[in-house]
């Protein structure tokens, strides 16, 4: 072995260069290197944010079940909401700068990410993607700068994992349509100014824009919820809700549509997970340094160290998967399949990790002072939206058999 | 109106400074992100230039690195900025660092320099004033409020008691205080177009100017423990006792 020419940092061992630099207990395999500058700024952005506006008040606001809906001004001008697309007076940035900017708000709290996530990728997207010009012109500005709040309505209270069982249906008046039926567990239903609501019709499965003035429309607050507590989930009432014809969606007539659009909302929660799931490591590891039981830091112990490397190598791990995800989405390779991996894996790495991160904590661990308990809880309603955790294990089931599981 | 705001890049003050051992100056990592009181600066001089239709400057002395802190800035909304990036300039005092900034600052033109009233790295608190004496303009400090109007800068100037209300012609350099103005974050939209507004990079040689660095760290030391301070049970009547102790420290 030999030192190198180039400083005391290195080694040259055989071929290869060992570095004799330690690794960040926050960032163990250095995959901050692997981000550009425009990335770096948006990451510590929403960083900043999130340590300004979200992390001092969010026990407060999940323990009285409100999602503080003035942080949406906040948010649009910034240019969160519907980011990763273009014009319209969105932001027009990389899908990747997309999730590293739902991974912090995720570090925040679930229901934060929720929110841009249904903003941008539920509401935004299919009007951007399925929408007429006309349609464009006279929501996306309004919605990305926060003045207009959408919701997406696809879920009902029978039809979760096969929405294509679903209910609500619109048909033809002349040229107008008439909606009726109900949506459930639908995230800003009672924020919303608009509704992108999915129906069966005769000419397949069509999207509307629902303003939720329209009479006939109603949004009914689901409470009493032990997750997702900073956000608002609504059932939506639709009878016979009489809509012009330039209210549907022009450029889709089946379940591509919706499909599409939780695509783009499962690659944003495969790697907002990794936010959760950093902030329940970071507060374990802080907590186990400072906690002094049998007159040490109870770091020092064995058990407490195994779970923390745990949950270091399971966050770090679950980054490399999003960040990697997000590289093929921004080349165009990305496919829905490679999403529900990201999805299913993330999401459940990160529930365990925070169930090892409430362990070390302890009987603190249940309390809303420390965010552990807060994300665990978060994290049971996401390893369930989007598409179940089966949903996506089935869906990777069938492309590695080619055999369909459940349809 | 031309603005310019004096930015400064510090090591993020979340990770520990470091000192080189030798001449005991900062360590100043590749990535170095915009001083916290910078922000309100640039907040005050993007306000400013929307209202007197201007345009903001930036000006900032240090190792330009990764340029992340400028980017910042420029994120934020401001249009250009120029970094003399020299490794003469290394160990700079106020007077030094004034003298540089002066020199690029006068060779572009301006009506009304912003700076912060002290870095959070070097915590001089001198520099504004030097830089307001090097260019030969007023310098109005603890600006807590600004305002521009025919040729005229007015500010509150804040005070032990309340504020002053002092007034300049322009041109002329203030020294702004933090938490005044709220600043905006950097918009995703600002942050794309970052990486396309002009930056310059400079040397001492090419604006001309002479600077003598010869400031000598003599020695450091490290700054003493805190002591405990005073704890206080609460069986019912620690209010009492608190209220007490700011009555003594003459707080209330």
């Amino acid at each position: 072995m030999e030192v190198s020419g180039v400083g005391t940092d290195r080694y040259h061992f055989g071929m290869s260069q060992i570095s004799l630099q330690k690794p960040d207990p926050r960032d163990f395999l250095d995959i901050d290197s692997l981000l550009d500058d425009e990335e770096r700024l948006v990451r510590d952005t929403v960083r900043d944010f999130v340590r300004r506006e979200i992390d001092p008040h969010i026990g407060g606001w999940w323990e009285e079940g409100v999602f503080p809906v003035e942080l949406a001004k906040v948010m649009g001008d910034m240019g969160l909401l519907g980011m990763h697309l273009e014009g319209y007076d969105c932001a027009g940035t990389s899908a990747t700068a997309y999730g590293l900017a739902c991974l912090e708000l995720e570090a925040g709290d679930s229901g934060v990410r929720s929110f841009t996530s249904v903003q941008g990728s539920l509401a935004m997207f299919p009007i951007w993607e399925f929408g007429s010009e006309e349609q464009k012109q006279e929501y996306l500005p309004r919605m990305a700068s926060g003045e207009l709040i959408g919701c997406f309505g696809l879920t009902e209270a029978d039809s979760g994992s096969d929405p294509s069982s679903m209910k609500t249906n619109a048909r033809r008046d002349g040229d107008d349509w008439i909606l009726n039926g109900s949506k459930m567990w639908i995230t800003n239903g009672n924020l919303a100014d608009i509704a992108v609501v999915w129906t069966r019709t005769d000419e397949g499965v069509r999207g509307f824009i629902v303003p939720t003035d329209t009479k006939g429309f109603t949004a009914n607050e689901i409470k009493h919820k032990a997750s997702l507590r900073a956000s608002v989930t609504s059932e939506l009432v639709l009878d016979n809700v009489r809509l012009p014809a330039d209210a549907v969606l022009p450029e889709v007539s089946s379940m591509r549509g919706p499909l599409s659009c939780l695509n783009e909302a499962r690659f944003g929660i495969a790697w907002g997970v990794v936010g959760a799931s950093r902030a329940c490591y970071e507060a374990a590891l802080d907590y186990s340094l400072e906690r002094v039981q049998f007159d040490q830091p109870i770091a020092s112990f064995q058990l407490t160290q195994q779970k923390l490397v745990e949950m270091m190598v399971s966050t770090q791990r679950a980054n490399l998967v999003a960040l990697h995800l997000g590289r093929r989405k921004d080349a165009g390779t990305l496919s829905p399949q490679q999403v529900s991996f990201g999805k299913m894996d993330n999401v459940r790495n990160a529930l365990d990790v925070a169930r090892l991160a409430r362990s070390v904590l302890g009987a603190n661990g249940i309390t809303l002072e420390y965010p552990v308990f807060r994300h665990m809880a978060n994290l049971e309603t996401v390893y369930t939206y989007e598409g179940t955790n089966e949903i996506h294990t089935l869906i990777m089931g069938e492309t590695i058999t080619g055999i369909g599981a459940f349809d | 109106m031309q603005v310019t705001v004096c930015v400064k890049q510090i090591p993020d003050p979340a990770s520990p400074y470091q000192l080189e051992p030798d001449t005991h100056w900062l360590v100043r990592p590749d990535e170095q992100i915009l001083d916290e009181t910078d922000r309100y600066g640039v907040e005050m001089g993007l306000q400013l230039a929307q209202e007197n239709e201007g345009t903001v400057s930036l000006v900032s002395m240090g190792p330009a690195g990764s340029m992340q802190g400028i980017r910042q800035a420029l994120a934020m909304g401001a249009d250009e900025a120029t970094i003399i990036d020299d490794t003469e300039l290394k160990g700079s005092d106020a007077l030094a660092t004034a003298r540089v900034l002066g020199a690029a600052i006068s060779s572009k033109g301006f009506d009304l320099v912003i700076a912060g009233t002290e870095s959070t790295d070097g915590y001089s608190g001198v520099a504004p004033q030097m830089l307001a004496e090097v260019l030969g303009v007023p310098c109005l400090t603890y600006v807590t409020e600004v305002s521009v109007d025919d040729g005229k800068v007015t500010v509150h100037r804040q005070t032990d008691a309340g504020y002053d209300v002092v007034e300049a012609d322009l041109p002329a350099v203030i020294a702004v205080t933090a938490g005044v103005v709220e600043p905006r974050y950097p918009t995703f939209k600002g942050i794309m177009q970052a990486k396309k507004k002009p930056v310059e990079t400079k040397t001492v040689g090419d604006l001309g100017v002479e600077v003598d660095v010869d400031q000598i760290v003599t020695s450091i030391t490290d700054a003493p423990e805190r002591s405990g301070g005073e704890k206080i049970e609460d069986e019912g009547e620690a209010h009492l006792r608190i209220i007490e102790l700011l009555e003594r420290k003459k707080v209330i």
